[in-house]
């Protein structure tokens, strides 16, 4: 167990190693750098540019710059944003939060909502129920999140019921405590719905398809034929085999829940991870960028790993150690 | 294959699903026929005009006059009475049907040229919302279709040479493909697009996003190619085929991809909504297709505009009404096809 876990782990290295250095010669081979809007500037004097340019190490190779850069961050050391002049790591702790909120709130709006909506459908296969959740469910898969993101803007400046963007309210620091998350909690409820609609969607199709699947097996049968009470058997018997295949999700989920909401966070100008890497990129704040990369490559392994640790908690049949065969 | 088109439209989902995407690419193909305006003919005298309503009035297609309320917001409001004649199939301005032909008439165009008809409302610079969500068509339609293609010739080749070979040449190429699969594709989209799009002009940028969208898709068809190729690879046919002294290259194209056909068509079909996708979030965020070309994305992108959500301009968020028509057609088709090819595929 532990001796998967921990070459699991070693393959991040090489992983990590390939794509930071993939992004840095995709970014040297874009033309311009962070300093090119300064450049232009015709009341920037050269000398100020080549000190920049020497402070930031941009004049060196670019080998060059990725080596001092790896040699940093093997010391802990992610290095500080140009555009910011902050901390990378300080950069992104403060967006961290915001993300991991929504993120956290979508993925539990997803969960609480679709498992009981996909094991209605599936009890009640083909009733009036079943066919408007599963055309629903279809809606919602083939809507651009963007625009769902647009439609819930545009909800809140017609009616005014909720925030038209942002984490917070101006006069959110002056606030109790308990006022200050409110305010949050207020501020978060249309991001939360636009990125959990589709969450709801997917997950209530896999439900409901895996729920029919449990129902026709022979347990259940059996589990009837003994005479156990309806209610019984589809919650003790067929929803713990049902659910199997979604707790593995949970990890995949788990990887996406810094990177999932970029557009919406953008749409919605909600002050998220997704926003500060895309400014980032579009900048070429290169650390920024990289740091960000490095977090995003490490929720992805860390995430397929929990969701097979998930699944071998679930399922004692599956064993782990057979896997990399 | 006239089969599979046959059991297609014996089911009702499939036909309406297949009558939608031919009329859509109708659309595409006769743009300019059906355009009622040049697709940046620009009007600033009649900014963000509702649409106008079409009736029926003295024996003959009309479109209510609007006149000008308040010029701030711009409000305008229908004068009770007052119409202009339309006429079918009228002369407008000249465009070239399929590319080629030089022509003047249209589907619908008013009688008199001063007429203000916008079918959908106009933008921001009175520019027909109609005509760009048509013209657009051709962008976000055409996308799915090449980056498919791309897709799946270079994950058939890949995967399909790498299940086929084995040993190193399998080794070397998966471990490309998980190391393609495991970088976010969101940067590797963002930072793709930040080295090739100053290298092409803003009307090529078609290409490039064809090109980024194609590149980050191909590894996961790669690894499922491979999958079924390797299982292919095993059958009787095959080892007898190679017996006789089949190159590989013929075994790949005579025996192996008529047996993967069925699942290429329904992947490519289910897999052309994440293209048509992709493009919009792209040209949405601003780095995709850019003025003056038309988009759907594009097309919303201008709708993020605080004063269209104040003053209800209702009909600028039309482009995604269009995108959710096109993307729900060809999950539908996707699906009925994948009944249709293989009945144990279904899921749902």
């Amino acid at each position: 167990m532990i001796a998967f876990i921990l070459r699991r782990l070693l393959t991040l290295v090489p992983l990590l190693l390939a794509v930071t250095l993939l992004v840095f010669v995709l970014m040297t081979l874009a033309p311009g750098d962070f300093l090119t809007p300064i450049k232009m500037q015709r009341d920037v004097p050269a000398g100020l540019i080549e000190q920049l340019e020497n402070d930031f190490g941009l004049n060196q190779p670019w080998y060059v710059q990725y080596a001092r850069w790896l040699g940093n961050v093997v010391q802990l050391d992610f290095g500080y944003s140009w555009s910011f002049k902050v901390p990378v790591v300080d950069l992104i702790g403060q967006r961290l939060f915001a993300t991991f909120l929504l993120s956290l709130f979508s993925m539990l709006l997803a969960w609480l909502v679709a498992v009981p909506l996909g094991v209605l459908a599936a009890i009640y296969k083909d009733s009036i129920f079943d066919r408007i959740s599963s055309f629903l469910a279809y809606a919602a898969l083939s809507v651009p999140e963007f625009f769902l993101a647009l439609l819930a803007v545009y909800l809140a400046a017609r009616t005014g019921w909720f925030p038209l963007g942002g984490a917070t309210s101006i006069e959110h620091d002056f606030l109790p405590l308990g006022a200050q998350i409110v305010d949050r909690a207020y501020h978060l409820v249309l991001p939360v719905i636009v990125l959990g609609i589709g969450g709801v969607a997917g997950l209530m199709r896999v439900m409901r398809a895996n729920f029919l699947d449990a129902i026709r097996a022979d347990y259940v049968q059996t589990a009837r034929a003994k005479g156990v009470p309806e209610g019984w058997v589809m919650f003790k018997h067929v929803l713990r085999n049902a659910i199997n295949p979604l707790i593995s999700s949970l990890g995949f989920a788990f990887s996406g829940l810094l990177s999932g909401s970029l557009v919406v966070e953008i749409v919605m100008n909600y002050p998220g991870l997704g926003n500060l890497i895309y400014q980032a990129f579009l900048r070429e704040d290169q650390f920024v960028v990289l740091a960000s990369i490095l977090l995003s490559c490490v929720m992805l392994v860390i995430g397929n790993l929990l969701a097979d640790l998930c699944l071998a908690w679930s399922d004692p049949r599956i064993r782990l150690e057979n896997q990399d065969s | 294959m006239s089969n599979l088109l046959r059991e297609v439209c014996r089911r009702p989902l499939g036909i309406a699903s297949l009558v939608t995407l031919v009329a859509l690419y109708l659309g595409a193909l006769l743009a300019g026929f059906i355009a009622v305006r040049p697709v940046n003919q620009q009007d600033l005298e009649h900014t963000y005009h509702p649409p106008t309503r079409i009736t029926w009035h003295d024996g003959g297609l009309a479109v209510q006059v609007y006149r000008v309320v308040d010029r701030s917001g711009p409000a305008y409001e229908p004068v009770p009475g007052e119409y202009r004649r339309l006429h079918l199939f009228a002369p407008g301005f000249d465009y070239k049907l399929l590319g080629l032909l030089p022509l003047q008439r249209h589907l619908l165009q008013p009688a008199d040229t001063d007429t203000v008809f916008y079918p959908l409302g106009s933008d921001s610079t009175g520019r027909c919302v109609f005509s760009r969500l048509v013209y657009g068509s051709r962008v976000s339609l055409t996308i799915g279709l090449i980056g498919i293609t791309i897709t799946m010739a270079l994950g058939l080749l890949v995967g399909g040479l790498s299940g086929y070979f084995g040993g190193k040449i399998d080794f070397f190429a998966m471990r490309g493909v998980e190391f393609l699969m495991a970088v976010p594709s969101l940067y590797l989209l963002l930072a793709l697009r930040s080295v090739l799009a100053p290298r092409f002009s803003s009307d090529q940028m078609f290409i490039v996003i064809v090109i980024i969208l194609s590149l980050i898709g191909w590894a996961g068809a790669a690894r499922v190619l491979r999958g079924m190729s390797l299982s292919i690879r095993r059958t009787q046919f095959v080892l007898a085929a190679e017996c006789m002294g089949q190159g590989p290259l013929g075994i790949l194209r005579l025996h192996i991809l008529p047996n993967l056909a069925s699942y290429l068509l329904v992947a490519a079909t289910l897999s052309i909504p994440g293209y048509i996708l992709g493009e919009a979030a792209l040209s949405f965020l601003g780095l995709g297709i850019a003025e003056p070309a038309s988009s759907w994305g594009l097309m919303l992108s201008q709708a993020q505009n605080i004063k269209i959500f104040m003053l209800n301009f209702w009909w600028l968020l039309t482009p995604g009404l269009a995108i959710f028509v096109t993307v729900i057609a060809f999950n539908l088709l996707g699906d009925v096809l994948r009944d249709v090819v293989d009945p144990r595929m279904k899921t749902q």
